[in-house]
């Protein structure tokens, strides 16, 4: 399919080649697509049998009913917060011990590399009931703080893995210089590599927020009502609240998808750079 | 500093003196001080809580109340005897295995295909990163929309076609497979994306010195492609296994809370149940110990380099 010569075969490769590109394009958005529709339909023509392909009659009642909802309109704002916290806690404690990782001589390295790679295979499920037991005594329970500190845990391997990788790529004579001009070892990784790798570590906050945003099983645990339940849980939830709304479900799927979609437009190149970085060793 | 040699604790005075030595070295002490915080937030959220769900699977312990009468193998047992949980377990490995196989299958090939500079790169990268990025919980709900009985899109066709008799959601084996559907359709670009970039690094001459031999297509790609590959491959299928090894979120919101895997059973038996809460500690240890086992058997059987040195 690569050949170079153009020939009657060249050419139907081609097509074939578009047109299979196309069809795994066309399912990648496809459901997307059909749940937005979903969202702009009336109750009645949600109903219809056999079900129409494009809206007839597109309405944002849907839209208006979840954002009359202050209950949702929290949960985003919860979401935001827990994401975000979790994003600058995993950024200060991953970036430091990663910096120790890349850059510094120590015993022990490869342990403590192994443990962090322990955490990405962890089951958070079986950690729940001690947990649980333990924010109950200290009374953190149904506060954000419940659920920043597991998202913290599960992010940071994601967190370090990306930051060491990052890290690497930067020349080494760099702290030597730093050192010779007497900074120490903390001030040359806050005041020279840090701001070099500024990019890399933007692309860990990208990542290491969709993450935390993403989280569903601590933040099923944790929160228990409107005023901490982030985005992940009041959605399925909505089944119950909105017993036959599945316009309003579909709507705030759509709400919640909105802000990924175009974070991942924009910093596509970055995502996927991330996303294989460390993965595969060049 | 006086350490005499031969003391009584030969072991312990070893990694002592060990320790005492990496702290003399300034650069060494400051990397310990920089690694002690992530250190210990990882020992104290993760692995304490394990311990205490290990200590807690033996004994006939109350939710929120430390101790509890000693049990022996007791919450073993009725665990492996309960059929929830044998359930649970069966769906979890049917759920793993076909799903993973389908991800790698499919992402491979469009790895492949996508593996060379075309019209519309970006935008066929941009697309199917979409479904990966958003949450798991919303994919499950959105795809419910779809097979829902009423207004569902996918069970209205699959009616229509004769493939059902009976609405998706209702039947337990019908929901399985919408949910390897809508897992296939969320992370199968995330597999796609890291063959790719694994398949970026071999180097083209190497097909060129190949096509020189006269390998034809199918042998360059199992003789060469796929040996090269392999860590990647490693690499992608260790991750997602273990993903989808600790399946909850889809389960959950796909089929309601019937359809049973090994998290959500012992999430229901800790979180919901007086009565089931020893057994479910017991459960907790089972699913943190399979899914150590199967890191275990990519790493050590087959070879997988973790190790991060350059």
């Amino acid at each position: 399919m690569t050949a170079k010569g153009v020939s009657g075969g060249d050419v139907w490769n081609r097509i074939l080649f578009y047109a299979g590109i196309l069809l795994f394009v066309l399912v990648s958005v496809l459901p997307l697509l059909w749940v937005f529709k979903m969202s702009i339909i009336s109750k009645g023509e949600l109903q219809a049998s056999p079900p129409t392909i494009l809206p007839q009659d597109p309405t944002l009642e849907s839209y208006a009913a979840i954002f009359a909802d202050a209950g949702f309109l929290r949960s985003l704002l919860n979401s935001a917060v827990i994401a975000g916290v979790t994003t600058v806690v995993c950024l200060v404690l991953g970036s430091v011990a990663a910096y120790a990782i890349a850059r510094l001589r120590f015993r022990f390295k490869s342990a403590f590399m192994t443990l962090i790679l322990a955490i990405a295979f962890f089951p958070p499920v079986a950690i729940i009931g001690p947990l649980f037991s333990q924010f109950s005594e200290i009374g953190i329970v149904n506060t954000y703080a419940s659920m920043i500190i597991p998202d913290v845990v599960f992010a940071l391997p994601l967190t370090v893995w990306l930051l060491v990788a990052f890290f690497r790529e930067l020349p080494f004579d760099l702290e030597e210089a730093a050192k010779v001009d007497g900074a120490t070892t903390l001030q040359a990784f806050w005041k020279v590599i840090v701001p070099l790798s500024a990019p890399g570590v933007f692309t860990t906050a990208i990542l290491t927020f969709i993450f935390a945003w993403n989280e569903f099983i601590f933040a099923n645990t944790f929160s228990f009502d409107d005023s901490t339940r982030p985005v992940t849980v009041s959605i399925p939830s909505f089944a119950g609240v909105f017993t036959v709304n599945y316009g309003a479900q579909a709507a705030a799927a759509v709400v919640v998808t909105i802000p990924l979609v175009i974070l991942v437009l924009i910093f596509q190149r970055r995502i996927v750079s991330g996303l294989t970085a460390g993965a595969v060793k060049g | 500093m006086a350490t005499r040699a031969g003391t009584p604790e030969k072991e312990g005075g070893g990694l002592g003196r060990v320790f005492r030595e990496e702290f003399r070295n300034r650069e060494r002490r400051t990397a310990y001080y920089m690694i002690l915080p992530t250190l210990l937030v990882i020992l104290g959220v993760a692995f304490y809580p394990i311990a205490v769900s290990l200590i807690n699977s033996f004994r006939l312990s109350l939710p929120g109340q430390p101790g509890g009468e000693w049990a022996g193998l007791q919450n073993y047992v009725y665990l492996f005897r309960d059929s929830p949980f044998q359930a649970a377990f069966i769906n979890t490995v049917v759920f793993t295995v076909v799903s993973v196989a389908l991800e790698f299958v499919i992402g491979l090939a469009v790895a492949l295909a996508i593996n060379r500079a075309f019209k519309a790169r970006g935008l066929v990268r941009a697309a199917i990163l979409v479904p990966w990025a958003f949450p798991i919980v919303v994919s499950a709900v959105m795809w419910r929309l779809m097979y829902q009985d009423q207004v569902g899109i996918i069970n209205y066709i699959v009616t229509a076609l004769g493939l059902i008799d009976q609405p998706i959601l209702t039947d337990n084996v019908t929901v399985m497979i919408g949910a390897i559907v809508s897992d296939v359709w969320k992370t199968t670009p995330f597999m796609a994306l890291l063959l790719l970039a694994g398949l970026q690094t071999i180097p083209g001459d190497v097909y060129e010195a190949a096509k020189v031999d006269g390998a034809s297509r199918v042998q360059q790609f199992f003789r060469i492609t796929l040996p090269l590959l392999g860590p990647s491959i490693l690499v992608a299928l260790l991750f997602r296994t273990l993903d989808s090894w600790r399946v909850y979120d889809l389960f959950w919101a796909m089929s309601d809370k019937q359809l049973e895997s090994l998290s959500t059973y012992t999430y229901k038996a800790v979180r919901d149940s007086q009565l089931l809460f020893p057994v479910g500690n017991a459960a907790a240890v089972v699913t943190f110990l399979t899914a150590f086992l199967i890191a275990i058997f990519f790493i050590k059987v087959l070879g997988m380099k973790t190790s991060t040195e350059a």
